[in-house]
């Protein structure tokens, strides 16, 4: 039977706020255990939690970019369980009136747009860090660090839209893209800022119920979600073909063994009990507060994708790679100014600054090749100074040296060689060396011509201009 | 309304309670008692007025994002019943994988 997968996500982000949700502790990610507490974010009896604004100013600027209505009223609720890392037995989150609902995020899947819908996006604190004994201390303990404990949240819950691993990939990386672009978040997977859990089911195409779903959860990276997905949905096919129902249960991901493990919770630790925050006044949002938020929004994705294609001139494709990042987007355009070519200058950035990022795992901010310095480099190409060939020998050596373009090229003496005399002379040289493919050529075989373009571009070390060396010897050639 | 042995159980066992037999049948009545004593608020004809979630007509109530650390930060260790490392200590958390 063939059947249609139905994903839902849901995407935790911490805030990089200064401070944390309910105290004037620091939110910052690397301090010594438990440095930054507090009573308030300790749980201690008769503390009292005072809401950062900042928070709901940023869950604001998120709903918008998000497409989201922002509620005029909302307000916390308690959620009951206890577990060591959460010290008042209670996550103080938003149930019933989350402050954004009914929102949507587009994607691009093979060149199509799809809408994946938001449910809704609401406020919470973090809970603290468990090490266990395996790692720290003795091997009959657990340990625990509370400075993460009252770090702000967003949860961003999507509709079940989403009928793919690529499609969930491309949704996660749409919300990385918003939030880095608001600046309200690090969205660093590694270290936690980004989280994902999944809600995956199974149904025969063209029925309309759902299928028992399953929830996946510890995905940290872009890589793993995928794999997690793809593992998750072939699990319950197979299940689903042997005549087998599926178990609504939690899962785990592995990366280790790629695959996901049930985690056997009891009943009753879904029971939440949730209940009104007492100790917090609820929040009344008008349109003038909102109005202030979305004043200050940044261009968003969506719109400099649009932009990128329409003033540059780029494929969809460039365009998608270099809106990925708010900072690729801001190198891109700092590289391309009066560039002739911009396609070109996407082709270095895609290519080049990419993979040095990559390699050296750094931000397009830190990378030794400056947006400047490429825009040089991309002026020399332009002027004929050197060739599109040489400049990779350049590029290499900024990337090594840090060294401005011209530099490298006058103490390298890669300056393209234009002049028409020493490149004929070349062209002879190179033509008398090789009657046999000359005679060839003559013949019909014109295909060489590649040939001996690279019989000259060698005895010049790359430095002739390739477009002068084409032209001296067709005239030659066809003589 | 009359709240059933088992439905002790399983509030005991969320707040982490262990019952005897004879303080479940004593609990069990005690609350119903009380849910029966607040549900007399059920009786008051509640249609035209909004409901809240707080009992102080106050809102939006802020702090500014400002660090602020009033408190020495060895505080955390004050009421730690055991601590080492840096961190609190526990016993031994076992995740619960199938």
């Amino acid at each position: 039977m063939e059947y249609e997968v139905v994903i839902g996500l849901e995407v935790h982000t911490q805030l990089s706020t200064k401070s944390k949700i309910f105290c004037g502790c620091s939110a910052r990610f690397g301090a010594n255990p438990n440095e930054n507490t507090c009573p308030v974010c300790l749980g201690m009896p008769g503390s009292l939690p005072l809401l950062n604004s900042e928070v709901v100013n940023r869950a604001i600027k998120a709903g918008l970019a998000t497409n989201c209505t922002i509620a005029s009223k909302t307000k916390f609720d308690r959620k009951n369980y206890f577990y060591p890392d959460l010290p008042k037995g209670y996550q103080i989150s938003q149930y019933d009136m989350p402050i954004a609902i009914n929102g949507r995020i587009d994607i691009h899947v093979n060149g199509v747009k799809k809408s994946i819908g938001v449910t809704r996006i609401h406020m919470e604190e973090d809970a603290g860090k468990l090490i266990h004994g395996e790692n720290l201390g003795d091997q009959s303990s657990s340990y625990v660090d509370l400075n993460r404990a009252g770090v702000p949240l967003l949860e961003i819950v999507s509709e079940p839209d989403i009928r793919s691993s690529e499609e969930a990939k491309k949704y996660l990386g749409k919300i990385k893209a918003i939030l880095e672009y608001l600046d309200v978040s690090d969205c660093n997977m590694e270290e936690g800022s980004l989280r994902c859990d999944a809600n995956i089911s199974l149904r025969p195409v063209g029925r309309k119920e759902f299928g028992t779903r399953t929830e996946v959860k510890n995905m940290n990276s872009f890589r793993f979600l995928k794999r997690a997905i793809d593992y998750e949905v072939e699990r319950q096919r197979q299940i689903l073909e042997d005549g087998g129902a599926i178990i609504q249960e939690t899962r785990l991901y592995d990366s280790d063994r790629d695959m996901t493990m049930s985690m056997r919770s009891k009943e009753e630790a879904h029971d939440y009990r949730y209940f009104p925050e007492p100790d917090l006044e609820p929040l009344v949002i008008d349109s003038a507060w909102i109005e202030k938020v979305r004043a200050s929004l940044p261009e968003l994705p969506d719109a400099k994708f649009e932009r990128f294609v329409e003033q540059y001139d780029l494929p969809e494709y460039d365009a998608e790679v270099l809106t990925a990042s708010r900072q690729i987007a801001d190198y891109y355009e700092t590289a391309v100014k009066d560039a002739k070519n911009p396609k070109t200058v996407s082709n270095w950035v895609m290519g080049e600054v990419l993979r040095i990022v990559k390699e050296q795992n750094i931000s397009p901010e830190q990378c030794a090749v400056t947006p400047a310095m490429l825009n040089d480099m991309i002026g020399l190409i332009d002027t004929g100074v050197i060739s599109g060939k040489i400049a990779k020998t350049v590029f290499e050596e900024m990337a090594k040296t840090g060294a401005d373009p011209k530099t490298i090229v006058e103490q390298k003496g890669l300056v393209q060689i234009t002049d028409t005399s020493f490149i004929e002379e070349e062209v002879g040289k190179v033509i008398s060396a090789n009657p046999e493919q000359v005679a060839q050529y003559k013949a019909g075989k014109t295909k060489l011509i590649g040939y001996f373009v690279g019989q000259v571009m060698r005895a010049t070390k790359g430095k002739a201009s390739p477009e002068s060396v084409n032209r001296i010897l067709r005239q030659k050639l066809d003589q | 309304m009359k709240l059933a042995r088992d439905e002790v159980r399983h509030v005991a066992t969320l707040a982490r309670l262990e019952l005897s037999p004879e303080e479940e049948e004593l609990f069990a009545a005690q609350l119903s008692d009380i849910l029966e004593y607040i549900n007399q608020l059920n009786e008051l004809d509640t249609d035209s007025i909004e409901p809240t979630s707080h009992a102080v007509d106050l809102m939006n109530v802020f702090r500014e994002d400002e660090i602020s650390q009033k408190f020495d930060p060895g505080i955390w260790k004050l009421n730690a019943p055991s601590e080492d490392h840096g961190h609190f200590r526990v016993p031994k958390i076992i995740e619960s994988e199938g």
